[in-house]
């Protein structure tokens, strides 16, 4: 290195060609809608398969019709499975695709931890007993009943991971893992001595649940889940930016101007409510939370301004497809989704390792 | 420009910092340099309030640091600390524009003047060439210019240093602090230089503070500072000090046992 010429205004006589590769408004608009685009192509054509046949051609007439506010035109059956089985079922798995990826990626930033996922933190049990208890005191079959209990119980997780997870006041991320992983232990002890002692009906409905599952879906879980989704993204990111400060560890987030410890409190709660608001209505779907953040990171960089919405729509696609898949491939037997969400997303997961070369080109 | 005022420390029980007051002016390249546990680093994180003194003030231009916010802090001082790991690698002109933070809302993407200010900064840190790598793929010494970029993105009056030269082999270590000597010459840039290197303290600073048990041992010009008498007094280890034949500044030479 010679001496530094740092005399006089700059004139820069070599601008490096590349250096417009930065994240910007306009890039995270354009990936918007490209993912955004896919998410309706991987809708679209989910909600025209299914183990009821319903002539494709024929659901989309229906659909244009209905969309531009004529009756749908088609028998009672078929509008039954097109609008009331497959639509919000399809929905339901966009919401909660995305909530959890984008809660994932929020985790691994605020854990400094590339294994973290949705559940690391214990929320997953808390609604897990809560939804079993429901489901043996026999409040199954009341619509909302399972998912409110659930939640209350993984509300109570929350707090009380983040009540054990601080020291003097502060979240540590070392500490808050520990407090979260020892909590969600405990909490699997009570799981596994439910199913113990409960009866073969009930079980059936517990494995499922605990498996994850979309079939429950109806207008009103959607509207219980979407403004958690909604409003969980829409604090975190606001607090994109500082995310990625607190990547390169706290110090550095304090060094370069960062409230680390009101970011660590919201980062926490927003993501623990997606969480939350998602497991009380489906279950433990797995694995979407935690390689759909890093797919985006190796394909788009590690930048939360476009790493959360782009893993949200991604997420959505991906769950939305894994469900298709679950429901037609041994129809009209179903298969409990997250089978497929890690049977699929392993390997690809694995590819993109491998491929890390050559990504990072949007 | 920064103004200490017994300041006084600790973490738990110790007193890691003791009733300590001295005043840095504007323009200043000052040494702090101390055996281990002394209070360097400590000292340092007071300076830039990532942890508040119990007693005492600091004032920065006569307002009192315990006043400002975050983000106003970063806009005066910068640092550039001992390196951490990168959980996800960012390219290099992602790292140095994270030093216009302190100047950019929440959610705000950097302007184009803001990316004006990273390369401005980049070329004087020489480190240009390679905005669009990765991170981690870069050896210590780049990566420690680097960090040099995003402080300097900060447009910052202060820098403060924490062991910079640590992990620098010696011509990174001269490099290194060229460059920040003469950041600190032509753009008259504060500098406080935490370093267990007293060789290199003496060559570039101004004036040198030694510390012992968290209070000043001595404070005034290497000439002052860094004699036999105080260096073996504080580290208890035989040393010899003559001076650096080239330019004059006291230099220390370390004696093993039977050579005394």
């Amino acid at each position: 290195m010679t001496k530094p010429k740092i005399m006089g205004p700059l004139t820069l006589r070599d601008p490096p060609e590349a250096v417009t590769r930065i994240v910007t408004l306009g890039r995270v608009l354009l990936v918007s809608a490209l993912l955004g685009g896919l998410l309706l192509l991987v809708m679209a054509f989910s909600v025209l398969v299914g183990s009821a046949h319903v002539n494709p051609r024929r659901s989309i007439e229906m659909m244009l019709r209905m969309l531009v506010g004529l009756p749908s035109g088609g028998t009672e059956t078929e509008e039954a499975i097109l609008f009331s089985i497959r639509f919000p079922r399809v929905l339901l798995a966009g919401v909660v695709g995305a909530g959890l990826s984008v809660s994932g990626a929020a985790f691994q930033a605020l854990l400094r931890n590339p294994l973290a996922d949705p559940y690391i933190l214990g929320v997953s049990s808390g609604a897990a007993v809560g939804a079993i208890s429901a489901i043996l005191m026999g409040l199954g079959a009341l619509s909302l009943a399972t998912p409110l209990i659930a939640s209350l119980g993984a509300l109570l997780t929350i707090l009380a991971v983040f009540y054990f997870g601080r020291q003097d006041g502060r979240i540590h991320p070392h500490t808050l893992l520990l407090a979260g992983v020892i909590i969600g232990s405990f909490l699997s002890a009570l799981i596994m001595f439910f199913i113990s002692i409960s009866p073969k009906e009930e079980l059936r409905t517990i494995i499922f649940w605990l498996m994850g599952d979309l079939s429950i879906a109806n207008y009103r879980a959607i509207g219980v889940i979407f403004p958690y989704v909604v409003l969980g993204f829409v604090s975190l990111y606001f607090h994109a930016r500082p995310l990625n400060l607190i990547l390169s560890g706290e110090e550095h987030a304090v060094q370069l101007g960062v409230d680390v410890e009101r970011l660590k409190r919201i980062c926490y709660f927003s993501a623990s409510l997606i969480t939350a608001a998602s497991v009380s209505v489906c279950g433990l779907i797995g694995f979407v939370g935690l390689i759909i953040p890093h797919s985006v990171r190796l394909l788009l960089g590690p930048d939360h301004r476009l790493l959360l919405p782009a893993s949200g729509l991604l997420g959505a696609s991906f769950l939305v497809a894994s469900d298709t898949v679950a429901r037609t491939l041994l129809a009209p037997v179903e298969l409990p989704v997250g089978v497929i969400t890690a049977a699929f997303g392993g390997p690809f997961f694995i590819y993109l390792l491998k491929a890390r070369k050559v990504v990072r080109t949007i | 420009m920064m103004d200490l005022q017994s300041v006084s420390f600790r973490y738990r029980e110790d007193w890691v910092i003791r009733d300590l007051s001295f005043r840095v002016e504007r323009g200043e390249f000052i040494g702090i340099v101390g055996p281990n546990g002394s209070g360097k680093s400590t000292l340092l994180k007071l300076l830039y309030r990532l942890i508040a003194p119990q007693r005492g003030k600091i004032f920065i231009d006569g307002i009192d640091l315990g006043a400002m916010s975050r983000s106003e802090i970063a806009r005066k001082m910068a640092v550039v600390a001992q390196e951490t790991q990168l959980l996800f690698p960012f390219r290099v002109i992602e790292v140095v524009l994270m030093g216009r933070s302190p100047y950019l809302g929440h959610l705000m993407f950097e302007s184009q003047k803001d990316l004006e200010i990273a390369k401005k900064v980049m070329a004087w840190t020489e480190v240009l060439p390679f905005a669009d790598r990765l991170i981690d793929e870069l050896s210590g010494g780049e990566r420690k210019r680097v960090l040099i970029a995003r402080a300097l993105a900060q447009e910052p009056e202060i820098m403060l240093l924490d062991e910079p030269t640590a992990s620098l082999d010696i011509h990174h270590q001269i490099d290194f602090l060229d460059l920040i000597h003469s950041l600190n010459r032509e753009r008259r840039l504060t500098i406080v230089m935490a370093s267990h290197d007293m060789n290199l303290a003496s060559e570039f600073c101004d004036r040198i503070l030694l510390l012992q048990g968290g209070r000043i041992h001595s404070v005034g010009s290497p000439q002052e500072v860094i004699t036999k008498e105080s260096i073996e007094e504080v580290y208890g280890c035989k040393v010899w000090v003559d001076e650096n034949p080239v330019s004059g500044m006291p230099r220390i030479t370390l004696l093993k046992k039977e050579g005394r």
